[in-house]
Order: structure tokens, then C-alpha cells, then sequence
């Protein structure tokens, strides 16, 4: 993989002045994961939500690249049309046959986990050569900070409010990463923000993958996670380090955990990613230390599957 | 001049896939739904035989199947596919998509009802549901309108920028088999023509599609825009239509009048009943009756002077609408046809009518009783009100 020193001369390709928070981080996971495609031009479709309303504000747009927004739940079945477009014009001679394209299909958890999930699943089985990037900031945050099928057990959101009668979110996240991998396509990869390099080497993969790729990558948002706008990299960076977020690839169907090393003597424990955000607050109120046990069990017991899986 | 045509035997459904196999679409982008699923499974027939370049992306919904086509239509293809009933009402989030980019889709459409109750046979209550959406809309009297219809459904919409939905109503027209003329492959290659797409999301020079129009009066100007486009399409459409009439020797007019010239008595149809209503009428003509009927063909956009002035010399007009309007005075045809004779000032005696909801029998005693309404209506007979036919 390149240096961040030659990174820095490839092309720019989510220009600023977008509209996107202080701290967030879509713009970063957009930003990293372009980088993986080098120099080749990329075609990106948006799903509807904080990413697609900050970047294309008409008249501007803050896409190097061209980029279509259609709505919220079709982001990868837009790119599939896309795709197949290129591919038919190619093969008739209707275009340059020597023009190389990449492409590549982003959306947020709500427009992935959720509404878009059967889209996502129809285009990656009919195996479009795409890109599929979700940002994972766990819940609908355009709208306000509902709760989607991303957002953690017992997180607050405003619809899986904190009372005396519920502790936040009642359900635990959905693993889609796995249930992309079973799709068994060429590469699939979760990553975080906070290392740049793991995205960007994932990225460089899912781009240069012949078929479907999916990367699911954190990306903390201050607004819904309530924390400091200046903490964005280290919470992505404690989201892999306590294993509540763990970084692993599957490629050609080879499941391969790819945590720092400084793991390697154990995970953190996972308070330290809970306790900056206020979304999590009132599990460290006296009473709710079986609340954080359970969180604490729950992610050692994915950390351990996720381990067996790549065993 | 004409073109050389064949006759041959076709369902509805056989001759529309035979149009699309001549036009070749880049990309079709589909799902199956009854009774449209004949369209795509001749077509599957034809990409695996080799007789087309066409991609053929065999979606997951409809929803993603009008999705992938937007994609494909930005992205400079000529993008067509097919649909039906429950089909056309999950993708119409998208249909306003299609037609607020400014996208020249074509999508033939096997009209049907919607549920609930759940009804595979043929009515207007999905392709109703597409009226406001900006799309052009044909209806056919039978498969060879059909096909006329899809055939310059790619012209119409480019030379326009709008997409285009010609329909055939299910299993009356997808499914029976009929005597139909199939224009020779070279001559609808020519007629259709290449397409050369201003802008596409594959050019050279970067483009954004469907950003956030969220700032001032941007959306409204957008709209304007379109609402200009849909009301200028009119005359490109029977320019085109008859340029193929001119080759096929097979007229067109947005609204097709018979027994007009004297018609006192007349009833405004769309789609295939409006053969049962001719046989109608010309039975009672042969008896001396003035009566007439006036065919809509192009549904949207709604051709109100062409129906006014086709409507000028009726004393009773009966709308006959083969869906309901939930809430509202008329069926939808009903409520357009009444704008249009307001808006030229013509007042006849109206009368209102749904017929064959869900496939429902549609027998030629209606027609006569509803000629003998609209008779009765001249001698001072109170308006009965909406009237649901054949359910008594």
C-alpha cells in the first residue's frame, strides 16, 4: 500500500466546503475509501441522508467525480443500473471499449442495514462490479438520531428513548458485515476511520476485487453519539480497540481478523468507547452496571465468533 | 411511403417484446409480474439466443428495477422494462424520480388492479396511480397499438426528456392472440434512431444527478420546467406518431373519434373496452342512432383541446373509467374529460361510470344502457350519480 506521504498527491475527490459537521465521520470514510481507488475516475451513487444532502447542495456539489443521488433506499441498485450501462455501451463500441470506470455505492446504516438492505442484497448477488460503502454512525442521524438496526443495544437514540420504564435501544445491532460476507462475494472488509491505513488498504481491495465488494466502516457522528467533535478519530479508533467494532476482511471467502497489533495482549475494555458518548450516559448511572456487563459480554462473545469464523 | 410489414399472430404481450427485441434497448432493467411477465421472458428468450446486445439486469423488485433503470438512463443508455399493477405501485417513488431528472425511460405497463382484494386481472387502477407522476401515457385499444405505441415511445421520449409509459390492458390485450402487422426489423432500427444523450454520469467531464434542490425557488423552477415539458409534448408526440403512421399507413390522434361527425350521444373510453364500444355504436347507428364514442390514446398529457373539440357537437357525454377515484366526484377519465369540456365552455348533460374492476365482464348491454342513460338524460332524466356497472 502507498505511504500517507504518497497518498497526499492523489486526486482530491470530496472537495471542502461541503456542509457535512465538524467531527464527522462520513466525509472522512468517503475521503479514505476513495483513495483505495488511486487514480482511476470513480462513479458514485448516494444514498439520501447526511452525506448526500451536505455534498450536493444545488448549485454545488462537492464530488470530484460524477455522482448520482437517486433516494434512500436504492444507492446500490442505482450503481447496478450504472454499471450495466457501462458495460452494454463498452461491449457496442458506444463508448471508448478502452475506458476504465470504477464505481461505487455509499450509504448510511439506515439507508443500508435497513431500508436498503434488499437492494443492496439484490445487486450484490447479481454481482455488479461495484463498491457498496456503508458509514456505520448507528443510527438515522439526518432525521434526528433514530433508531436503526446499526444502533447499539441500550444506546439512546429518539426513538429508543432513556426512562425509568427502558434503557435505551432494548435489541441488539445487526452484524451485516457477516451476512455480506455470506453472500460470498470477492471482498468484504469492516474498518474504522480511525485507521486511515486499514481503510485505505481495504479499499485499494474492494476496488481492485473483479465483482461486488462491501465495507462497512465506522464512522463516529458527535451529533448522535454525543461527544466531542474533536474526539471523532480516537472513539473510531476505541470502536476497534475494545473489539465493539472489530476489523476483520473476508476475501475469496477467507475470513481474516485484521485488529492493530497493539490488541494482540488484549482488547480495552469497552466502557472506554462507551463513557465519552452521552448516548450511553445513563448506563454509568448506579444501577446499570449489569446493563454494561451485558455489553461487555456481548462483545466478547462476537469478538470470539468473529474469531472462530476466521480460525 | 410505407415500410414492409408482416402479419402475423401475436398476444399483446408477444408483439411488445417483439418491439423491444427491433429497438434494442441498452439496458433493460426488469422483474417479473402477471400478466407483464410474458415481456420479459421473451426477451430473456432473445438475450440467450444472442439476437440482442442489450444488458439484461433481472432485478430484485420493482422498486430496484425502476432504481437501476434511473442509473442506467444517467449514465447515457437507452434504458427501457415492463411492469404491472402491485409492480408499478412499489416503484412510484421512483417514477417521480424518472421524470424529475428529466430521465427518457420506457416502461410498458400491463395494466391491472391493485389490491386489496388481491386481483391479477386487467383494469386501470395501477397505471391511474402514475397519472400525476410526469410520465407520458398511451393506452391501446388492442396489441397493434401496442406496439405502434412502444415503438415510438424512445423517440417521443428523448425529444423530450420525459419518460413514457405505454400500456396494454392484462390479458384482454398482454395475453390474447391476435392478427397484428410487425413493421420489418431494419425499418424500426431507422425510425428509432441512435441516441445521443447531452450529458451522462460516464462523460469525460464529471456531472452531479439529483442533488438536493433545497435552496430558494430551485425546486419550484424544476418543476415549472416540467410542467412545460409535459404540456409542449403534445405536438411532439403526434409528430412522431404520425411519422410512423406515414410508414405504417396506421393512423394516430391523441383521441380517435367514431360517428363524431353527428354523434349526439357519446361515450369517452380508453384502452380495450373501447372495441366493445364501437361494436356498439355501430349497431345503434345502423339503426339510426346518433351515437358515438371518443377513444383516448394518449392519457398524459391529457389532450384537452384535441377531446374538447372532438366532444363540441355532443349533447350527452358518458365517461365510462375503468378504475375509481376513491373520494372524488368521477373516475379519473371522467374527471379529466369534464376539465376539458369546462375549460372550452361546453356544458352536455354528463353521466358517470365505472366498469370492469378486476377483470370484471364487460358486456355490450352496458354500452346500450348507457346509451339509453345519456338518451334519457336529454329528456330531462335526473343524473343517477357514479354508477358501478354489472354488480347488481
Amino acid at each position: 500500500m502507498a505511504t500517507i506521504k504518497e497518498l497526499t498527491y492523489l486526486p482530491e475527490r470530496l472537495s471542502g466546503g461541503h456542509r457535512l459537521c465538524g467531527g464527522c465521520g462520513a466525509s472522512i470514510a468517503v475521503r479514505q475509501v476513495l483513495l483505495g481507488a488511486g487514480e482511476a475516475e470513480v462513479v458514485s451513487s448516494v444514498a439520501t441522508g447526511c452525506l448526500e444532502v451536505s455534498s450536493t447542495i444545488f448549485p454545488y456539489g462537492a464530488w470530484e467525480g460524477s455522482v448520482i443521488h437517486n433516494a434512500f433506499e436504492n444507492s446500490a441498485a442505482t450503481i447496478s443500473g450504472v454499471e450495466a450501462a457501462f458495460k452494454s455501451l463498452k461491449r457496442q463500441g458506444k463508448i471508448d471499449p478502452e475506458r476504465e470506470l470504477k464505481f461505487a455505492a455509499f450509504g448510511g446504516d439506515g439507508g443500508t442495514y435497513d431500508i436498503g438492505f434488499q437492494s443492496l442484497s439484490g445487486a450484490t448477488e447479481r454481482g455488479h462490479n461495484f463498491v457498496y460503502v456503508c458509514y456505520d454512525n448507528g443510527a438515522y442521524m439526518n432525521t434526528g438520531i433514530q433508531r436503526s438496526s446499526a444502533t447499539p443495544q441500550y444506546a439512546w437514540a429518539t426513538t429508543s428513548e432513556v426512562g425509568s420504564a427502558q434503557p435505551g435501544k432494548l435489541q441488539r445491532r445487526k452484524d451485516l458485515t457477516s451476512i455480506m460476507a455470506d453472500h460470498r462475494i470477492p471482498y468484504v472488509a469492516q474498518a474504522s476511520v480511525g485507521y486511515w491505513n486499514d481503510v485505505v488498504k481495504k479499499a485499494t481491495k474492494a476496488f481492485a476485487a473483479e465483482g461486488p465488494a462491501f465495507l462497512n466502516i465506522m464512522a463516529p457522528c458527535p451529533r448522535g453519539w454525543r461527544s466531542d467533535a474533536a474526539q471523532t478519530t480516537e472513539l473510531a479508533r476505541l470502536a476497534v480497540d475494545t473489539g465493539f467494532w472489530p476489523s476483520f476482511e473476508v476475501e475469496n471467502g477467507e475470513w481474516r481478523m485484521t485488529m492493530p497489533a497493539k490488541t494482540r495482549n488484549g482488547l480495552t475494555p469497552v466502557v472506554e468507547f462507551l463513557k465519552p458518548q452521552g448516548r450511553f450516559k445513563h448506563l454509568f448511572k448506579p444501577g446499570n452496571e449489569a446493563l454494561l456487563e451485558e455489553i461487555q459480554r456481548d462483545v466478547d462473545e462476537y469478538y470470539a465468533y468473529l474469531q472462530n469464523r476466521c480460525a | 411511403m410505407t415500410i414492409e410489414q408482416k402479419t402475423i399472430a401475436a398476444t399483446g404481450n408477444g408483439i411488445v417484446a417483439e418491439a423491444y427485441r427491433q429497438i434494442e434497448p441498452d439496458v433493460i432493467c426488469a422483474y417479473p409480474i402477471t400478466p407483464q411477465t410474458t415481456i420479459v421472458e421473451d426477451f430473456a428468450k432473445f438475450v440467450a439466443a444472442g439476437k440482442v446486445r442489450t444488458e439484461f439486469v433481472t432485478v430484485e423488485s420493482e422498486h430496484s428495477s425502476m432504481s437501476a433503470c434511473i442509473g442506467s438512463a444517467a449514465a447515457g443508455a437507452r434504458t427501457f422494462t415492463a411492469t404491472s399493477s402491485q409492480g408499478l405501485a412499489l416503484m412510484n417513488e421512483e417514477l417521480y424520480v424518472a421524470s424529475g431528472l428529466r430521465l427518457p425511460i420506457v416502461m410498458v405497463n400491463a395494466n391491472r388492479a391493485l389490491s386489496a382484494p388481491i386481483n391479477i386481472h386487467g383494469d386501470h387502477s395501477d397505471a391511474m396511480g402514475a397519472r400525476d407522476t410526469g410520465w407520458v401515457i398511451f393506452f391501446a385499444e388492442n396489441a397493434q397499438e401496442a406496439y405502434d405505441h412502444t415503438v415510438i415511445a424512445p423517440r417521443i421520449a428523448e425529444e423530450n426528456l420525459l419518460p413514457v409509459m405505454p400500456t396494454l390492458d392484462g390479458f384482454i390485450t398482454t395475453h390474447a392472440i391476435t392478427r397484428c402487422e410487425l413493421a420489418d426489423d431494419a425499418a424500426v432500427k431507422d425510425f428509432v434512431g441512435p441516441y445521443h444523450p447531452a450529458h451522462t454520469l460516464l462523460d469525460v467531464d464529471p456531472i452531479m444527478v439529483g442533488g438536493f434542490a433545497n435552496l430558494g425557488n430551485t425546486y419550484m423552477k424544476i418543476k415549472q420546467a416540467q410542467r412545460t415539458a409535459n404540456d409542449g409534448a403534445l405536438a411532439s408526440i403526434k409528430r412522431i406518431a404520425d411519422e410512423w403512421a406515414g410508414l405504417t399507413g396506421r393512423p394516430y390522434d391523441h383521441v380517435e373519434g367514431y360517428g363524431l361527425e353527428d354523434a349526439e350521444l357519446v361515450i369517452v373510453i380508453m384502452g380495450s373496452a373501447a372495441g366493445n364500444a364501437r361494436a356498439v355504436a355501430r349497431e345503434m347507428r345502423a339503426d339510426g342512432k346518433k351515437v358515438g364514442i371518443l377513444k383516448v390514446r394518449c392519457y398524459r398529457p391529457f389532450p384537452t383541446a384535441e377531446l374538447a373539440s372532438a366532444l363540441a357537437g355532443a349533447k350527452a357525454v358518458a365517461v365510462m373509467d375503468r378504475s375509481d377515484s376513491f373520494g372524488s366526484y368521477a373516475g379519473p377519465l371522467a374527471l379529466d374529460t369534464m376539465t376539458a369540456l369546462f375549460a372550452h365552455d361546453l356544458h352536455p348533460q354528463m353521466r358517470r361510470y365505472i366498469y370492469g374492476l378486476g377483470g370484471a365482464d364487460v358486456k355490450l348491454d352496458y354500452f346500450r344502457k348507457v346509451y339509453a342513460d345519456l338518451e334519457a338524460s336529454l329528456s330531462g332524466a335526473s343524473d343517477p350519480g357514479l354508477t358501478y356497472l354489472g354488480t347488481d
